[in-house]
């Protein structure tokens, strides 16, 4: 039997050809393509095909499955997005295109959080009359409930572990499951209905984020809780409640929730009369469908396969139905600090790396833009920053005399050898590496590259320490999105020392510099957003002095939007169009 | 028979058995062996960055952390007394077989097989019958007509369907049958409420990858035993030619055929995996490469074993019906 590697590789190439003859027919026969008036890329910036058109079904597809649909237990960003149609958090993301998207703004809450005690209390005031889909009004303890929940990581071990790492619970908690009383949880208390307080344990200025870029300050009501089984049917705040349950690996139906009232939500709109997700699609097919008009998002958001790719830039009608956004994550190579712990000699790949070569592997203008800074641009207050020891230019082959200078003092002058790792079933993280190969041989560094396939690589190759020592890794492929578009969001998971996991561990780099700790230990109190920013550029800048990381391109989707589907633009908190203020029409 | 039927399920338990046994080594034994530790296969079922904490509670939950043996004497014993499962609001009863819950989606893995089965039997229904009706006919008439243009043409349509994979034929027919000339619908199949018809292609690009197969085996066959002693008796006897090829020629050569028949229905029926893979169908063979693309160990072990069960239930009946196609076996 084949392996499900080598049939999804073969099948890929089929579907290349397949549709590469389609579309050397012509390409009239679209179906969604073409029409509308918009243009290649007007999606990223601006809102395309602006409609209040009620009605018809918009239909979501997806190869796999949401990792679950109870909003606490989410932490991918697709997921995060989708669950805005039936949930509703204390704060969300700004439903607005560009930069706007990133921020974050109250929906349950009346404010953003008011902090006091040095930013160890936060205190949150709810809207009133927002009301689940059964018509009973949310309250405080509701949210005191979901919060508690998320203590309990054998129920809930997806999600984000924010809460139980910041809150102050005077000891030991549980969670809800375990400990009945919730009058034993005192990381949030609720003086009144409306009333949610956050006590921390020490000072964190960022929380407003921390409840809202996930669900897990959705309210969940304790009666019809189900514990590890919520997500199959999540009680729904938001304006679509889900029609009977979620069927994991097929999917689930979403109709309108006349219990919710817009007149408290200006970040959803309720167009569609129903919202269909259907699972397990093949990703080309889904591609065939966006562009047949059958399908309207294909939900994990990433941009279309290589197929489909090559069809619509080559073809007028249907490039102009497609938008080419910064994605939000940041394709880098980490340089490990422990393997190859003379920074001299992590200058010199840095200096010998053909940035050209590698922009190229990752598709040119339209798969990325050339990266400086570590933070991608949509990281609110984030400065471009100064190259350091390389050249964000797009023709920049590397300074070979640089390179070997910094070899002779590292004390190896005749260069070294070290060993490169990469996702295997990504080609253009094979040709990255690659093209670092050839780069770096011209000093002689040799890099000895080895693939592992991406289901298990960010926990037990590149996100495993241990792996890192045993293997001896030096370098490896990695990209990473942030939890919140902030600097804190974006890089103390991939440079604080305090990060670093034996499983799944961002700091690839395993970065342990005390001037960056430091400035990680003292941002968090403070309270003005932009003295906050300039910290955050200043660890930016010492991470790349470090030649920690090697800055590689800042991702770009290639992302399709039928012509039947209204109010669509690239959302920047999640790197994808916003799944909440859809319509369909036809 | 009936003593022969039960020997035969007890060799089939036996088997998944050690196919279930083999199974559990395949997951945690061979990692174990390549140095992937407890940490690394809880933090596949964790989100982003997960804590100490989070991957400690994943340990505890799936029982990680005890040995193999103790792991997989649950398992059995779940199949055998039924189990209980703990939802953190309630605790459900799992009635034996209990084949445990999805660690991904915390379904029960039985509803699950329940659930796919129909889907993938349904599939394998509507090729069969097609490969087995096109096949046989077109092996007979190959025979009949040796060495014509026919018979040239029709073996070389059946080498072809033989040396394409279900994945190329599969995709090229979505291009263009679905995609590009729109002659058929999308394939949207998911369970017995839907048109069954909607799997026409999949049936048609199954049935052409088998049938092939099968024109070739009972074209071998009918050429050998058309020239029998008995062949010519009975056309000797003056009996219509229809009666010789059908009853006396075809009825001889079907044994063989019967054989692999049996087998791939049990196959197609344990998962056609590329074939559920390529038209996007939520069967079993889906279900099976969703559990190994995640590691959900009881959904792999529940899909493993519902197949090795099917292909030895063909095979049953493969050896019950030798006896009533052949009256050689009968009589032996």
């Amino acid at each position: 039997m084949k392996s499900p590697k080598v049939v999804t590789s073969t099948a890929a190439g089929i579907v290349v050809l397949g549709l590469g003859l389609s579309a050397c027919g012509g390409g009239d026969d679209d179906g969604g393509g073409g029409g509308n008036g918009a243009k290649f890329d007007a999606g990223s910036t601006a809102v395309v095909n602006v409609s209040d058109h009620k009605g018809g079904v918009l239909k979501f597809a997806q190869p796999d499955d949401f990792e679950s649909l109870d909003p606490a237990n989410i932490y991918y960003a697709y997921g995060l997005n989708f669950v805005r149609i039936f949930s509703r958090s204390l704060m969300t993301y700004n439903s607005k295109p560009g930069l706007e998207g990133s921020k974050m703004v109250p929906d349950l809450a009346e404010a953003p959080g008011t902090a006091s005690n040095g930013s160890k209390t936060w205190t949150y005031k709810l809207k009133r009359g927002v009301k689940y889909e059964d018509g009973t009004e949310v309250k405080a303890k509701d949210i005191k409930y979901a919060v508690a929940r998320t203590f309990d990581r054998s129920v809930l071990h997806n999600g984000p572990s924010y809460f139980p790492q910041l809150l102050d619970v005077g000891g030991k908690y549980d969670g809800p499951f375990k400990d009945k009383n919730l009058d034993n949880f005192k990381g949030v208390s609720t003086p009144d209905d409306y009333t949610v307080v956050f006590n921390l344990k020490s000072a964190f200025s960022e929380f407003d984020q921390v409840v809202g870029f996930s669900g897990q300050t959705a309210p969940v009501p304790a009666a019809k809780d189900t514990g590890v089984r919520y997500g199959m049917h999540p009680v729904s705040t938001g304006p679509y409640k889900l029609q009977g349950d979620y069927t994991p690996k097929k999917g689930g139906t979403w109709v309108r929730n006349t219990n919710w009232d817009p007149a408290t939500d200006p970040n959803r709109k309720q167009l569609p009369d129903k919202i269909e997700v259907q699972s397990g699609l093949k990703a080309e097919e889904i591609d065939s469908r966006l562009q047949a008009g059958t399908v309207q998002i294909d939900l994990p958001g990433s941009g279309v396969q290589a197929a489909a790719r090559q069809q619509i830039l080559t073809n007028p009608k249907l490039k102009a139905n497609s938008d080419n956004p910064l994605a939000g994550f940041h394709w880098y190579i980490p340089l490990n600090t422990k393997n190859i712990p003379n920074i001299e000699c992590r200058k010199a790949i840095v200096y010998a790396a053909d940035r050209s070569a590698m922009y190229r592997a990752y598709g040119g203008e339209v798969g990325g833009q050339v990266s400086t800074s570590i933070q991608p641009p949509a990281v609110q207050g984030r400065e471009k920053g100064t190259d350091f020891y390389t050249k964000a230019d797009p023709t920049y082959t590397g300074d070979q005399a640089q390179a070997k200078a910094s070899l002779a003092k590292c004390g190896k002058p005749g260069g070294f050898s070290t060993n490169m790792i990469f996702r295997s079933d990504r080609p253009k993280e094979k040709a990255t590496a690659e093209a670092l190969q050839q780069s770096l041989a011209k000093v002689n560094i040799k890099l000895n590259l080895k693939g592992y396939p991406s289901g298990t690589y960010t926990n037990e190759q590149l996100g495993a320490p241990k792996f890192m020592a045993k293997e001896k890794i030096g370098l490896g492929t990695y990209g990473w999105a942030p939890d919140w578009n902030t600097g804190y969001g974006y890089l103390q998971p991939v440079s604080d020392v305090d990060a670093i996991v034996p499983t799944g561990n961002a700091n690839a780099e395993e970065l342990d510099d005390p001037q960056v700790n430091k400035m990680w230990d003292d941002v968090v109190a403070v309270q003005d957003p932009a003295q906050r920013a300039k910290i955050y550029n200043q660890i930016d800048a010492r991470i790349r002095e470090q030649a920690a990381i090697l800055p590689n391109v800042y991702a770009k989707s290639l992302l399709y939007r039928p012509t039947n589907l209204t109010n669509v633009y690239f959302h920047a908190g999640y790197g994808m169009y916003d799944y909440a203020n859809l319509g369909v029409t036809g | 028979m009936v003593a022969f039927i039960v020997r035969r399920l007890f060799g089939a338990v036996g088997l998944l058995l050690i196919i279930s046994a083999v199974t559990f080594a395949i997951f945690f034994l061979v990692p174990r062996a390549a140095g992937v530790t407890t940490d690394d296969i809880a933090g596949r079922f964790a989100g982003k960055q997960p804590d100490a904490a989070t991957l400690a509670a994943i340990k505890d939950r799936f029982g990680l952390d005890d040995p193999v043996p103790v792991q997989y004497g649950k398992f059995i014993k779940a199949i055998v007394v039924g189990d209980t499962y703990d939802t953190g609001t309630e605790k459900i009863d799992c009635p034996a077989p209990c084949l445990g819950y999805s660690f991904r989606t915390n379904q029960s893995v039985t509803d699950q097989l329940v659930d796919r089965a129909p889907v993938t039997f349904m599939i394998t229904a509507g090729a069969a019958v097609l490969w087995l009706v096109a096949g046989v006919s077109i092996g007979i008439l190959s025979a009949l007509r040796r060495g014509t243009i026919f018979d040239r043409a029709a073996m070389g349509v059946a080498l072809a369907g033989v040396s394409l994979p279900i994945f190329f034929t599969g995709l090229l027919s979505l291009a263009f049958i679905v995609h590009r000339w729109e002659i058929l619908p999308a394939v949207n199949y998911s369970g017995p409420s839907d048109n069954p018809f909607n799997l026409l292609l999949p049936w048609i690009c199954l049935a052409f990858l088998y049938a092939a197969m099968y024109a070739r085996l009972t074209r071998a066959g009918m050429l050998e035993t058309m020239n029998e002693d008995f062949i010519r008796t009975a056309r000797a006897k003056g009996l219509p030619e229809k009666t010789v090829v059908l009853k006396h020629g075809l009825r001889a050569s079907l044994t063989p055929i019967m054989t692999v028949f049996g087998l791939d229905v049990g196959l197609v029926l344990g998962g056609a995996i590329i074939t559920e893979k390529t038209f996007s169908i939520p069967g079993l063979g889906q279900l099976a490469l969703d559990g190994v693309n995640q590691s959900d160990l009881p959904v792999v072990l529940g899909a493993t074993m519902t197949a090795a069960l099917f292909i030895v239930l063909a095979n049953l009946v493969v050896d019950i019906l030798y006896g009533v196609i052949d009256p050689r076996v009968r009589h032996n």
